[in-house]
């Protein structure tokens, strides 16, 4: 498909479609709630107070602007490209998903709604909701599934610690889908008095087009910072994708600057031949799953599939319908990175500039060492760091064979 | 005339409520289904839905959950319910069929495919979950161009000028969610589904059936007196949960909650 700037910068349309993707495939209870949401956040989002609010709370609060990192070490030893890691892990929280959970929390307050609720899969959009609710005084519980609550314990324990309660999900896989399914159960029931603050740009709309406007933030200040610092844009970016929410806001505000090149990466498991991995823009076909239309995993009969990855936060069946759209334009390219090849990225990159990026994050990582070689050394990578790595010591010692206390 | 149509004409000339039981397809096993739907046939129900499991039923409460997890671990797909249709109406040409699920195992299987393979398997209707009447417009098509009717939910959220936007896009009747919330919760309230129904009966003809929440005689009596017709979905499901092992204790537990449905449906 020829790449058309209108077809990919104007989205989504009214009824929350980017291109045939998105959409609000949801049982009727929620559509009024929906409805709702979407009237404000369009008010909202045009009103510069708010927007005042949401700058200041990212400056005052997050940390923001979050630093644009040259990698000199780590390129020099790659040989090609110039890396720039964006540190996002240096955000309030450890993780990009902070940026999404503050504007979102506006949004409730706004509403006057007294509890919040969200999924969450490695655990970082969960902590990021229940800091803001602790902020805000809101009721905060986070629908976690029970294999993720195995393997992301310390962050079970900061979320408790925040006051939230954590509700363990023991349907389906036990993973982030089946959080994301009883989240939905749950504002069905509650949805008087509850916001659902959805962690990723998924969802029914207006919700992928929000978190994606609320994370653009990071592909603002990177392309500043890349022309403050080195006279140019980036030639390219390079982000990992589970549902997609750190690589839209990092592409996005580049979409429009047809020089930059685009790389999602998305987590390959144990090899996307062997159907062991979360990798639907690779290996999916499209479907309908919560709430939207997108790349899915799923089986000939149209049952979701099980995924496999050793990160948690991109072991998810869907993805953003965003993704899927820029996919089908062909104008970001969607790539796999192995469990393997994340971890070692994992270790490289702690060792190499003291940086110990989360498992989702050394996807990208990983990505990033492959593609710097091709490339000039006059050339730029930028590489959404988009969570620190302390969450995952537990989860990597145990793959060493290490037992923590 | 439709099966659907033909069947709340003749309830409404007798003045009696539709009687709507709810099982999913392939539980406890592949075979147990047909026979299932005879009992219910034979036991009062005058429509019957036919729920298609879905590896993610995000609108349904833990019953249902389970009964979904357990057909899809049988090895049911949507053929094999399609296959079940085919089975059931070999003797049973009356009872309206209605099938129940979410979208993305239709949207596999080919909107225009799916419609035809219904319809000749002897469908009267479907109720997709999660397709609001704003993205109906495609299957719908599908299903009127073979005489399937599309049934809509209606939920206490719903605003008139949505009302009036479903009941455009429904056939057959409209389906009323008698709570927020998920298939069988328990908190129903009677005088509050009432005042909901008025505001539709407004807006629309359609028979309106009432569902989520009715489990016994009491609660379809309840609902009987101020709606077309009652659903009984978890309830049943629970009994198939309980005596999943043993196919003629559960057919005789069915047969023992629908006559009492239908007691408590006919004091109406």
């Amino acid at each position: 498909m020829a790449l058309n700037e209108r077809d990919f910068l104007n989205t989504p349309d009214e009824l929350g479609n980017f291109g045939p993707y998105g959409g609000r495939f949801v049982s009727e209870t929620l559509m009024a709630a929906l409805d709702d949401l979407e009237a404000i956040y369009n008010k909202l989002s045009k009103d510069p107070e708010f927007q005042a609010a949401f700058d200041k709370d990212l400056a005052h609060y997050v940390g923001r602007p979050s630093p644009l990192y040259h990698a000199e070490r780590w390129s020099k030893q790659l040989g090609g490209a110039q890396i720039y890691l964006k540190r996002e892990d240096l955000n309030h929280t450890g993780a990009h998903k902070v940026n999404n959970t503050i504007g979102q929390a506006l949004l409730a307050k706004y509403t006057g709604k007294r509890r919040v609720i969200a999924e969450t899969g490695a655990g970082q959009h969960g902590v990021a909701t229940a800091t803001v609710a602790a902020r805000l005084g809101l009721e905060c519980e986070v629908f976690m599934g029970w294999d993720d609550i195995q393997r992301q314990s310390l962050n079970v324990y900061r979320m408790k610690l925040l006051g939230a309660k954590v509700t363990p999900v023991h349907s389906g896989t036990k993973t982030l889908k089946d959080a994301m399914n009883e989240a939905l159960r749950d504002w069905v029931t509650n949805v008087d008095h509850t916001f659902y603050i959805i962690g990723t740009v998924a969802g029914p709309h207006p919700y992928p087009m929000l978190v994606r406007d609320f994370q653009c933030v990071i592909g603002r200040e990177a392309r500043q910072q890349c022309l403050n610092q080195t006279g140019k844009l980036p030639d390219a970016l390079v982000a990992c994708v589970g549902g997609g929410s750190n690589a839209i806001g990092l592409f996005h505000p580049m979409l429009a600057d047809a020089s930059v090149k685009m790389y999602g990466v998305e987590a390959g498991g144990l090899g996307v031949a062997t159907g062991h991995h979360a990798a639907p823009l690779n290996a999916g076909r499209p479907g309908v799953l919560h709430g939207n239309r997108t790349y899915l995993m799923e089986d000939a009969d149209g049952q979701i599939i099980p995924t496999h990855s050793v990160s948690a936060g991109l072991d998810y069946p869907g993805v953003g319908p965003e993704h899927s759209w820029l996919k089908d334009c062909g104008r970001v390219n969607y790539v796999a990175i192995n469990d393997d090849e994340a971890l070692a990225a994992f270790r490289k990159l702690t060792l190499v500039e003291g940086i110990m990026p989360a498992l989702e994050s050394s996807h990208a990582v990983a990505y990033a060492e492959k593609l710097a070689p091709t490339m000039a050394k006059d050339q730029i990578i930028i590489v959404n760091l988009s969570g620190r790595g302390d969450k995952d010591i537990h989860t990597v010692a145990k793959l060493d064979g290490i037992t923590l206390g | 005339m439709s099966r659907i149509k033909a069947c709340f004409e003749q309830l409404q000339s007798r003045g009696r409520k539709a009687l709507v039981p709810f099982i999913t397809a392939g539980d406890p096993s592949l075979d147990a289904t047909v026979p299932l739907l005879h009992t219910l046939a034979e036991n009062g129900a005058d429509l019957i839905e036919i729920g298609i499991p879905f590896s993610d039923p995000m609108a349904d409460g833990p019953v249902i959950q389970l009964a979904d997890e357990r057909a899809l671990a049988n090895g049911v797909t949507t053929i094999k319910v399609l296959e079940m249709v085919r089975e059931f109406r070999k003797t049973n040409t009356t009872t309206p069929i209605i099938l129940m699920g979410y979208l993305n195992p239709v949207e596999i299987y080919g909107y225009a495919q799916f419609a035809r393979d219904a319809a000749a398997a002897g469908v009267d209707g479907m109720i997709t979950v999660d397709m609001p009447p704003e993205a109906s417009k495609p299957l719908n098509d599908e299903f009127a161009k073979v005489g399937i009717d599309s049934i809509f939910l209606i939920a206490p959220t719903t605003l008139p000028a949505r009302i009036e936007k479903i009941a455009a896009a429904a056939r057959g009747y409209l389906y009323y969610v008698s709570l927020k919330g998920v298939t069988g919760a328990a908190n129903l309230d009677v005088e509050a589904v009432q005042q909901k129904l008025e505001t539709i009966r407004k807006i629309t003809d359609l028979p309106i059936t009432v569902g989520f929440g009715i489990k016994d005689a009491a609660t379809a009596r309840a609902v009987g007196a101020i709606a077309d017709g009652v659903v009984v979905g978890s309830a049943l499901v629970n009994l198939v949960a309980q005596h999943q092992q043993d196919l003629t204790t559960l057919k005789a537990n069915i047969a023992e909650t629908m006559r009492s449905l239908r007691q408590g449906l006919d004091q109406v």
